[in-house]
């Protein structure tokens, strides 16, 4: 096994504006994201040798990769579709990354992309699983709130202070959000907001969940010997990461549903790719699968930002906030910019693509001395999660 | 000598006032309270619940019958007593028979049982009846009416109350009637109706079964009739020359209401709760005719194991918080039609993993012995793969290992769905299911559950029974 650190390079990226995008299509939001990654590395679409698309949902099961294909017009060239729950914009990447590492491919586009909005009801809807009565009233919000009754129970936190702690993580994740122009949601929040606002699954309240929101990303990765053809500032993918686990793994024995070995298995594999040992000293920025409050605490210490049972104390310390030891959600993370599935993971690592760059919008939210970053997503629970490692240097 | 040998029963968890229903209608109130099923239960799932009440402690590859009956089965087409079989984890050589349309359809059914075990064709027949009949918003069946199910295994051996006698007759009126196309219970005048129909027929029954017997009143410790009304009922008892202080079984009305075709079991349970060995219990049941039915009870019945019975069931109950939650639950008025199910039910699927959906059975690995639910052909702690065997969950207990109150996955008229890890009790296997019967607020960490079987949504023109939790009902472990 090789590791595909500094294998390959982003030259270039695009990021929607995030939100209830009434007016826009699938298809427009994958021009969007696109064309603004093309602008970025200086290309256009005949420069395009392959495409990694990822969607989820939308507009129906099973027609393959025909939206990158119709909107962007990539005739003539491999576009391969992937899915993989709310890993998928990471998953596209990761294709993307190993067909240029391969050599097969020069330049390929990844595209990620949800319109979550035109269903007529809010949320991801129910029935989320794979057995029409296993999981027939299986929801998000209300299967990440298992993970929060299980981790106030075993760590000793009443619910009072348990919802407080999660809040906390809230309240940042707004303020950063608020200096973010291609987020949803860009309003800061008070602790006693989130205290007072109404359940969605108990111990979930609105402010604990993300937003429902439609949103593309895209990027152009190349060689990382071809980079600084494109750009003087490229940014190099130092780990990539994957981890899978049953739909339900809780018959393993100890399986404690406060911490899963997705989570904590593509961490490692992206750490020791990248070369990371200690992860809360050595990443100068994360983005992390923030669906909910309860789901950030656990990631802290899954991946090793936090000792497990120990986030509480980094969290009250304000060790993730923009001026701490290690900043989480920078730009608001999937509670301002909502979870359109297939972008979300894309959009995570335009932030710490932009932060390494010192390329964030605003100068009042932009890190100093971003080095190494990295994004990841989580989905189910507890099935998959991926993780994907930047920097801003070769070697 | 053939006879009963066990009994169950259950009557749903909700209780309504009948002064809210006649609040609600600004007319007179029948007093006391009905029960009401949840709007996760029917006939079907009240019959396995008495079922599962009636065969503690029995042996289910020794039961080689079931027979359901119910007026409300939840198919025209489609029989009821394989489903409920399945459920209660019965072997597939089994005679199955739905009986129906009828308020006697519960003593045809357990008359056909006595019969077949009589006859040599069968040595256990469990009996299984349950009922939910609707009656017109504002009418007396309204608030008479009441939800409930009953179950008796019938058998050859070792019986708790034998056979003496029985007697049936046949009277072809329309007194109650509901068409094909009904919903609500309709009936013709009520004084003919009980005149000419209950009371004539309940009578008659009563004299020739006692006549065939050669018993009188005063050898009977109780006497069961099934009445629509107080009123009717005390009247019969006069008119048979029974006690009615001593000698005649409560009616079930003030506390649980009429529950059609499982009133007259649900009765006889009552009664066989408060039996004595040497009793001899005189059962008439009404509908098209009589049931008239004379059994002695035995010393068996002092070995029968603690179960929840009628008496466990009325004992526990919540107060249903409206009238109007009784018209949603019953679908009388409609709820909000909610984002269509991402997960389209599928027939073949229901059917292919019918051992985990329907007789919950999970798998024990034979390597590291470790158990799954639903069941995995590899093991996912060792992953030995088809190394496993079977094990039946769903009359295990359980804690809750887990669980949020989700406000987005209900009904309109029941938005709080729990969900909920639990561990079972038998090998502390984790099984995902949602809570019912329960307040959300009360929901903890370590609270014992038990399973229990539920019509959890409709589609594909079917409907969908799953597993489901709640906290223990009183009684009976």
């Amino acid at each position: 096994m090789e590791s595909i650190k500094d294998k390959v390079a982003i030259v270039g990226m695009g990021c929607t504006k995030f939100g209830e995008r009434w007016d826009v299509g699938l298809n427009d939001l994958a021009i969007e994201a696109a064309y603004e990654a093309y602008e970025d590395a200086g290309v256009g679409p005949e420069d395009i040798q392959a495409c990694w698309f990822g969607t989820v949902s939308a507009p129906v099961i099973g027609i393959g990769a025909t939206v990158a294909a119709e909107a962007l017009k990539l005739h003539d060239i491999p576009i391969t579709r992937v899915e993989n729950w709310c890993a998928t914009g990471h998953e596209a990447l990761r294709g993307a990354c190993m067909g240029v590492a391969s050599g097969m491919y020069d330049l390929v586009l990844v595209l990620g992309v949800e319109k979550l909005k035109d269903t007529g009801f809010a949320g991801l809807g129910t029935g989320r699983g794979m057995h029409p009565l296993y999981e027939a009233r299986r929801t998000a919000p209300g299967s990440f709130a298992l993970i929060a009754t299980r981790y106030f129970h075993q760590y000793g936190l009443s619910p009072e202070e348990g919802k407080r702690t999660i809040g906390k993580i809230a309240v940042k994740n707004h303020h950063n959000g608020s200096m973010c122009p291609k987020a949803h949601f860009r309003n800061e929040i008070t602790l006693e907001q989130v205290m007072n606002a109404p359940i969605i699954a108990w111990p979930l309240g609105l402010f604990d969940c993300c937003g429902n929101s439609d949103g593309g990303a895209a990027a152009i990765v190349v060689r990382a010997d071809m980079a600084k053809q494109f750009r003087h500032d490229p940014v190099y993918i130092k780990g990539l990461g994957l981890s899978f686990d049953a739909m339900l793994p809780h018959n393993r024995p100890g399986f404690s549903w406060t911490s899963f070995s997705s989570m904590v298995n593509s961490a490692r594999q992206a750490y020791e790719q990248a070369g990371v040992k200690n992860p809360r000293q050595e990443l100068d920025i994360a983005v992390i699968h923030d669906c909910f409050t309860i789901t950030e605490l656990v990631i802290y210490e899954d991946m090793g930002f936090s000792p497990h049972g120990g986030a509480k104390e980094d969290i009250d310390s304000g060790f993730f906030t923009l001026e701490g030891g290690l900043p989480v959600n920078t730009d608001g993370g999937l509670k301002c910019f909502g979870h359109p599935v297939g972008a979300s993971g894309l959009r995570m690592t335009y932030e710490v693509y932009k932060q390494i760059q010192g390329k964030a919008e605003l100068p009042s939210r932009q890190l100093k001395e971003v080095k190494l970053g990295l994004s990841h997503t989580f989905g189910g629970p507890p099935q998959v999660s991926a993780v994907a490692i930047l920097g801003g240097e070769p070697g | 000598m053939v006879g009963i040998t066990s009994f169950g029963a259950y009557i749903p968890l909700f209780r309504l006032s009948r002064d809210a229903i006649a609040k609600a209608w600004l007319r007179d109130s029948l007093g006391g309270e009905r029960s009401v099923a949840n709007s996760d239960e029917d006939s079907m799932t009240m019959a396995v619940e008495a079922a599962f009440d009636c065969l503690r402690g029995v042996e289910r590859k020794n039961v080689d019958g079931l027979f359901f009956a119910s007026t409300t089965a939840p198919y025209k087409e489609k029989q009821c007593s394989t489903l409920v079989a399945a459920v209660a984890d019965m072997e597939s050589e089994i005679i199955t028979a739905d009986y129906a349309n009828c308020l006697r359809a519960g003593t045809n059914a357990l008359r056909s049982a006595l019969n077949a075990v009589s006859a040599g064709r069968a040595r256990n027949i469990l009996v299984a009846a349950a009922d939910c009949r609707l009656g017109y918003p504002r009418s007396d069946f309204e608030q008479s009416f009441g939800d409930g199910a009953a179950a008796l295994l019938v058998g050859d051996s070792g019986a708790i109350a034998t056979l003496e006698e029985s007697y049936s007759c046949s009277e072809e009126m329309l007194d109650v009637w509901r068409t094909d196309e009904d919903t609500f219970v309709r009936s013709w005048e009520g004084r003919w109706v009980l005149g000419e129909g209950y009371s004539a027929n309940i009578q008659r029954a009563t004299k020739e079964v006692m006549k065939r017997s050669r018993l009188e009143p005063k050898d009977f410790a109780k006497a069961i009739f099934p009445s629509p009304d107080t009123r009717t009922h005390r009247r019969l008892a006069q008119s048979t020359g029974f006690d009615i202080g001593s000698q005649v079984q409560d009616p079930l009305l003030a506390a649980v209401g009429h529950c059609g075709a499982a009133h007259s079991l649900m009765m006889l349970v009552a009664a066989l709760e408060e039996a004595k060995p040497g009793d001899r219990i005189l059962l008439t049941s009404y509908g098209d005719g009589a049931d008239a039915f004379v059994f002695q009870v035995t010393e068996e019945i002092e070995k029968l194991e603690e179960r929840r019975g009628v008496k466990g069931h009325i004992a526990s109950k919540m107060s249903l918080p409206s009238y109007e939650r009784y018209l949603s639950y019953r679908d009388i008025v409609g709820t909000v039609p909610s984002e269509p199910f991402r997960l389209f039910p599928s027939a073949t699927v229901l059917w292919r993993d019918r051992n985990s959906t329907l007789r919950c059975h999970g798998s024990r690995c034979r390597r590291c012995g470790v158990v799954s639910y639903p069941i995995q052909r590899i093991c996912i702690n060792c992953r030995s793969k088809d190394d496993f065997e079977e094990v039946r969950l769903s009359d295990k207990g359980g804690k809750v290992f887990t669980f949020s109150s989700d406000n987005l996955a209900g009904r309109s008229d029941d938005p709080v769905v729990v969900q909920t890890v639990v561990e079972s009790e038998e090998g502390a296997a984790r099984i995902y299911c949602m809570m019912t019967d329960c307040q959300p607020s009360e929901v903890k960490v370590d609270m014992p559950v038990e399973l229990t079987f539920r019509r959890i949504y409709e589609g594909a023109g079917f409907h969908n029974y799953f597993w489901k939790c709640r906290p223990p009902r009183e009684g009976g472990k």
